[in-house]
């Protein structure tokens, strides 16, 4: 790693499905490239889709933050949005609050806070209504990196 | 079994990536609900849906999905076709709905699970 910090930090537009998924695209093709193990890296690319998509699907705009360190993988997407009111009640496999026309596209399964607390060792959400959510999430390799 | 053979056996229409055709189908999944797609198909998967929108292609593409087949005579959006082609998704067609092109799979060994 040379001692130089990796990060990098991608913008997300709300409601702009046309590019959705392709932020975690690049995360993935990161990873890949500096050489993760394949099973980590899908891991890491689900939970970071989720949280794309959940800017994309509830937000207004957001900016993913990611970020490798020494032990651990961490990514922030910080959104400005409605806010989620009950965070208990949201990680509850099937809630949703996904209008109908995104649920059509196969959207609001109310399987997205779920997945990414499948696929990540520390989830940490910060919310306040009317403002925007903080999603904070830790990913920690099988193996440690040279 | 390659993905030749299935659009072979199958008469699947190739609607994008037909160079990436050689590629090695290990499983299938089936389902309309992007989320459970992306938590529980695994890489060298078809996946077989009805959503024709693009965003099936990044599901695909980050799942290392095998291809996508259009069930139930589905057409992929024409940037659908565009974003597949820039990931080198297949996306293949078929007029047949979900339940019968999946039996036809299975028949031909591409299973859901091991």
């Amino acid at each position: 790693m040379q001692g130089k910090a990796l990060e990098w930090a991608y913008e997300i537009e709300g409601k702009d499905f046309r590019n959705a998924g392709k932020v975690s695209s690049k995360v993935k093709e990161i990873l890949k490239e500096l050489g993760f193990d394949p099973a980590f890296v899908r891991g890491v690319a689900i939970a970071s889709y989720e949280a794309e998509m959940n800017v994309v699907c509830h937000a207004e705009k957001g900016t993913l933050h990611f970020a490798i360190l020494p032990e651990a993988l961490k990514i922030v997407v910080e959104d400005q949005g409605p806010g989620i009111p009950d965070i208990a009640l949201a990680m509850q496999e099937g809630y949703s609050t996904a209008p109908a026309e995104i649920r059509e596209m196969g959207f609001g399964a109310g399987m997205g806070l779920p997945n990414m607390k499948k696929n990540t060792d520390e989830l940490n959400i910060a919310s306040t209504v009317g403002k925007g959510t903080v999603v904070e999430m830790v990913i920690r390799p099988p193996l440690p990196r040279e | 079994m390659k993905l030749t053979e299935l659009i072979r056996e199958l008469a699947l229409t190739v609607r994008s990536a037909d160079k990436g055709l050689d590629r090695e189908v290990k499983g299938g999944y089936a389902s309309d609900l992007l989320s459970d797609v992306m938590a529980h198909s695994k890489e060298g998967d078809i996946w077989v849906t009805i959503q024709g929108h693009p965003n099936v292609v990044a599901v695909a593409t980050l799942r290392d999905l095998a291809g996508i087949i259009l069930a139930n005579g589905r057409q992929p959006d024409a940037e659908t076709v565009q974003r597949a082609e820039e990931e080198g998704v297949p996306i293949l067609c078929t007029p047949l709905p979900t339940y019968e092109i999946v039996g036809r799979l299975y028949r031909l060994g591409i299973h859901g699970q091991d």
